[in-house]
């Protein structure tokens, strides 16, 4: 079932926040995943599996590295559900 | 030749979350074995049903995402070697010239099988990321070297139960060949898990005493009937004495030699005439500058197998002749269980501490000894003489023999 991108974006924080340690508040639209939070491409790969996982959605590998910032996951995410 | 000398002790075992805890429990005559409580015990069906686990659980000292990222082999590693670190007041040499030598017997085996289970549960694309670095055996001297950002090479060192006095021998190596000024060594396991408990009791390995595990580890007792299997991790900070009496380090004690030989016998028995292991124990005490008669002291290896303990007697009365049975010996395997990779590492800090404290470690459930095997087993605490001449013995599977001497400084 489709969630809001406000739903999905409280989360991916965790989930962000849960593999990288970074905070879950740090986790907002306009952030870039590599500049602005550092999570590194490992981490964000586990991200991935953790998402597809949570929200039930698949994330192709070569969509991943089109997903820079929050907004593109949030967004990927939502219409993924949809 | 170079004197090294130990500068900083770590531990994490079923006796205690710290070096100190280990020790005091150790010399309280405790016991870390107990029954296992996890639901895969009868799920399995093992026919083994305890173990000794780290006293203090890893999630309860580390960050959350040190447990994520680390396999419990290399958390138990890190934990300790934060602490020997502290311990040697975190030295401030540059780190290309301070070199991790770390020992694993089976590395990140939790992570393989729970990765495993994974793939087979949920498919490839639930594999997490992270899989390979967790598992990989290098992981644990990584994790060290990482945390405490060493540069000077982070060394794994491999020969099953040997291997963590097997990397304390190397470390004194390394120092003497002057390639780095501090060594960080030591030794980890953490495998406590349905599989390598059901595949060493499929060899006959592991003691089934599971109406009384604390009496299940009975090194040289007369029915002592296999090892158990404990966990954890011990880390030893040398470096030459001039370095460590030049930065005022407290010294706890000589590492003066070290040996490692081949039994080349059998993958798993220990070469029952005990000739790699004596020619192990005879090349450490020459490397060390001093003869079978110096020595009065010794931390066996001692793991409650049948054919191990006799293996190793046999091994010392052909380098001590009968004197053997004038020398103290401590079984401390009686009150932790095996560590496997890691229990060369823990008993060489036992020894260290011996050496220091001047007191021989207790031997527990000796109810009846064996008469093929007339050591002088220490059962309780035991003076020990000013100076100290002891080595530590460690043997594997693969005939692996490493020895260390640790004298009084």
């Amino acid at each position: 079932m489709a969630q809001s991108k406000d739903e999905v974006l409280a989360g991916l924080a965790a989930l962000v926040n849960d593999e990288t340690g970074v905070p879950a508040e740090s986790v907002v639209f306009g952030k870039s995943f590599a500049d602005d939070l550092d999570i590194d491409s490992i981490s964000m790969m586990t991200i991935v599996v953790n998402a597809e996982e949570q929200f039930g959605v698949k994330i192709p590998d070569d969509k991943v590295s089109e997903l820079k910032t929050v907004d593109d996951a949030v967004n990927y995410i939502v219409s993924a559900q949809s | 030749m170079t004197t090294i000398v130990v500068t900083g002790i770590g531990a994490t075992s079923c006796l205690g979350g710290n070096a100190r805890d280990t020790w005091e429990a150790l010399l309280r005559r405790e016991s870390g074995i107990r029954l296992l409580t996890e639901e895969w015990v009868e799920t399995h069906e093992l026919p083994v049903k305890f173990a000794g686990r780290v006293k203090v659980p890893a999630s309860e000292v580390l960050e959350r995402i040190e447990v994520k990222r680390l396999d419990p082999s290399a958390q138990l590693a890190v934990i300790a070697a934060r602490e020997a670190w502290a311990d040697a007041g975190a030295p401030t040499d540059p780190k290309e010239r301070v070199l991790v030598d770390f020992a694993t017997g089976i590395g990140g085996l939790n992570t393989l099988l729970d990765a495993w289970d994974v793939l087979k549960e949920k498919g490839p694309r639930r594999v997490l990321p992270m899989t390979i670095p967790m598992l990989m055996p290098n992981a644990a001297a990584a994790a060290i070297s990482m945390d405490l950002q060493t540069r000077g090479g982070a060394r794994t060192c491999v020969s099953a139960c040997a291997s963590g006095t097997e990397s304390i021998a190397n470390a004194v190596d390394h120092l003497r060949a002057g390639i780095a000024d501090v060594v960080i060594c030591g030794g980890t396991e953490s495998v406590i898990h349905p599989l390598p408990i059901a595949a060493f009791a499929a060899m006959h390995a592991l003691s089934t005493r599971n109406d009384d595990p604390a009496g299940a580890s009975r090194p040289y007792d007369r029915d002592r009937d296999g090892f158990v299997l404990g966990e954890g991790a011990a880390v030893l900070i040398l470096e030459t004495k001039e370095h460590a009496e030049a930065r005022g380090a407290k010294i706890y004690a000589e590492i003066a030699g070290g040996s490692v030989s081949s039994d080349a016998h059998h993958i798993t028995a220990p070469d029952p005439e005990g000739n790699g292991a004596a020619r192990a124990v005879l090349d450490a005490l020459t490397d060390a500058g001093v003869t079978p008669n110096d020595v009065n002291y010794i931390n066996a290896h001692a793991t409650s197998t049948p054919v191990g303990d006799i293996a190793e007697y046999t091994a010392l009365h052909r380098v001590f002749g009968d004197r053997i049975k004038q020398i103290p010996v401590s079984a401390t395997k009686s009150a932790t269980g095996h560590l496997l990779g890691g229990t060369g590492a823990l008993e060489a800090m036992f020894t260290v501490l011996s050496v220091h404290e001047k007191i021989a470690a207790p031997t527990l459930n000796l109810d009846n000894q064996d008469e093929a095997i007339p050591l002088d087993v220490v059962i309780e605490p035991r003076a020990l003489p000013d100076s100290i001449v002891a080595i530590s013995n460690s043997f594997g599977f693969g005939g692996h023999n490493a020895v260390i001497v640790v004298k009084s400084i």
